[in-house]
């Protein structure tokens, strides 16, 4: 790999980071302003307009409080826990295509930090590590709630992930790839994978509410039974670090799953656009512009799901545990596995008939 | 040296301390952290031989899965350092035993095997990627691969049932 190559490859590593972080930041402003709006209420208006300098203010308070470390506590492990929780919540958004390419002097660049031909695999692991931020934070605290809020946390990451998984099997059933940029170009255009695997999509949406412990199953911080959960003895940027992970696994998640299901940065009519764009300014320019709106795109799918994700908050209550874990093993399991066998059924057998008769 | 054989040397390093520390930590929690980190330094050598399939699937199940139980396991039982010593000296002369004897099968069985030699220049680097492994797995070795599967499909149905919730038990 020559110098040039590592440097741009640097560069957007750099500017998928600072991306990620912003988004997730601004997250906070906006579950807040969601919260008002469904609330009938104003949600934060005072610092900036609108409210928007209150993740700036937010982040400033979390540094300036007393970083406090209770005396029994675990002290390495307990910092370990909230550094864990970002760093694998940052590490997923290595493989996530954000756009095609950009045309700089006849030299393609792709808008993805890595691509690599197990992407999904890649980000599969990352989210079956982010469990043990929780964990040890939890068990590290020497404390009887937050280390049952931890291994609510563990039992519950770990069931939804089967279910999970199942899910993405027929997904990589239909595209026989497990590249994540190579499972979008397949939907180019407006051949999304949502129309063929809408059975898969809601188990996978309700597996990755799950797997951000966001509600309805954040039982691993259920206020009304464990004080706080895991993060109970946390306070200052740690708990800042927790909570911040937290809106960083939702962005990511909505972000891997407008890849799957949604077609990433592909929408209805891109052809069209793109011969007009390079007619009209030039194979270069136009690329570049068709590419950026692609990228506009790409965001505003993972956008619409994250406020997704805050919509669901602020509308149903928590589950219960045994209800979380009936719905995990006893329904969503069961529906993935018939989800896999209805795919194979179709690929085998509809595709051809259907392909036929389409020539 | 290049690059790669250094990068090799400090992943083997790090590899084998923190397996020596799984060993020696006295904390059950410390021993599975470095264990996961282990398993982390495997998948490096997994991907150093480009094995990347391999190496993905070592995090999911290994670390991902099986260590999160572990923990779990662990965190239940809340050990507690201070029984650590109702170790007998019979147990650790006895440990000792079999540790050594295991070693010493292993050396030996290293010493006379004949690892097969491959030439560098014929050596096909895509070996690991997961469309070979794949292609390999359902022509050359399906039988082997179907039998494992029902394998697990036992294993699965056998935790299931020792799990199940038998008639009249009592009902937390």
């Amino acid at each position: 790999m020559d110098l040039i190559e590592f440097l741009v490859k640097t560069a957007t590593i750099f500017v998928v980071f600072v991306l990620t972080l912003v988004i997730a930041m601004y997250s906070t402003w906006a579950e807040r302003k969601v919260a008002g709006f469904i609330q009938d209420r104003e949600g934060p208006n005072r610092a900036g307009w609108g409210g928007l300098l209150q993740p700036l203010a937010d982040a400033g308070k979390m540094f300036f409080k007393e970083d406090f470390i209770p005396a029994l506590a675990n002290k390495w492990l307990f910092i370990a826990g909230p550094s864990l929780a970002m760093l694998t919540a940052l590490l997923a958004s290595a493989v996530i295509p954000f756009g095609s390419t950009f045309k700089i002097n006849g030299h393609e660049v792709v808008l993805q930090g890595v691509e690599s031909n197990i992407g999904i695999l890649y980000v599969f692991g990352v989210v079956a590590l982010g469990v043990y931020g929780i964990m040890i934070g939890g068990w590290a605290s020497n404390n009887k709630f937050s280390l049952l809020g931890a291994i609510r946390a563990a039992s519950q990451n770990i069931s939804y992930e089967v279910a999970m998984g199942l899910s993405l099997i027929a997904i990589l059933m239909m595209s026989s790839s497990l590249s994540l940029g190579e499972i979008v170009a397949q939907q180019h255009g407006a051949n999304w994978n949502i129309f063929y695997q809408p059975l898969g999509f809601i188990i996978f949406i309700t597996c990755s509410f799950a797997e951000c412990n966001r509600v309805p199953f954040d039982l691993p911080e259920c206020e009304t039974e464990l004080v706080g959960g895991y993060h109970t003895e946390y306070g200052s940027m740690k708990l800042g670090f927790y909570l911040f992970a937290e809106y960083i696994n939702m962005f990511i998640s909505s972000a891997i799953i407008s890849v799957l299901y949604f077609g990433g940065y592909n929408y209805p009519g891109m052809d069209w656009v793109y011969s007009q764009l390079t007619q009209a300014l030039g194979s270069e320019t136009g690329h570049n512009i068709a590419t950026l709106i692609g990228t506009a795109v790409f965001f505003g799918k993972a956008i619409f799901f994250i406020f997704f994700y805050m919509w669901v908050r602020w509308t149903i209550p928590r589950f219960r545990y045994d209800q979380l874990m009936n719905l995990g093993w006893k329904k969503l399991i069961p529906l993935a596995i018939f989800n896999i066998i209805i795919t194979g059924a179709a690929v085998l057998f509809l595709k051809p008939v259907i392909t036929a008769w389409l020539n | 040296m290049n690059s790669t054989v250094s990068f090799f040397y400090f992943l083997s390093f790090l590899t084998i301390l923190s397996a020596v520390m799984v060993v020696v930590s006295r904390n059950p929690i410390h021993s599975v952290l470095y264990l996961i980190l282990t398993f982390f330094t495997l998948s490096g050598h997994y991907i150093l031989l480009n094995a990347q399939f391999l190496a993905a699937v070592n995090i999911i199940v290994y670390a991902g899965a099986i260590m999160v139980l572990f923990l779990f396991v662990i965190m239940f039982l809340n050990m507690k350092q201070d029984n650590e010593e109702s170790k007998t000296n019979l147990t650790k002369i006895a440990a000792t035993i079999v540790g050594g004897t295991v070693f010493v099968i292993l050396f030996g069985a290293y010493r006379k095997s004949i690892v097969p030699s491959y030439s560098p220049e014929t050596f096909d680097s895509q070996i690991g990627m997961i469309e070979n492994l794949g292609h390999l797995l359902f022509r050359e070795y399906l039988l082997p691969f179907e039998l494992v599967s029902i394998l697990l499909l036992v294993a699965m149905v056998g935790a299931v049932m020792l799990g199940k919730r038998e008639i009249g038990e009592r009902h937390f």
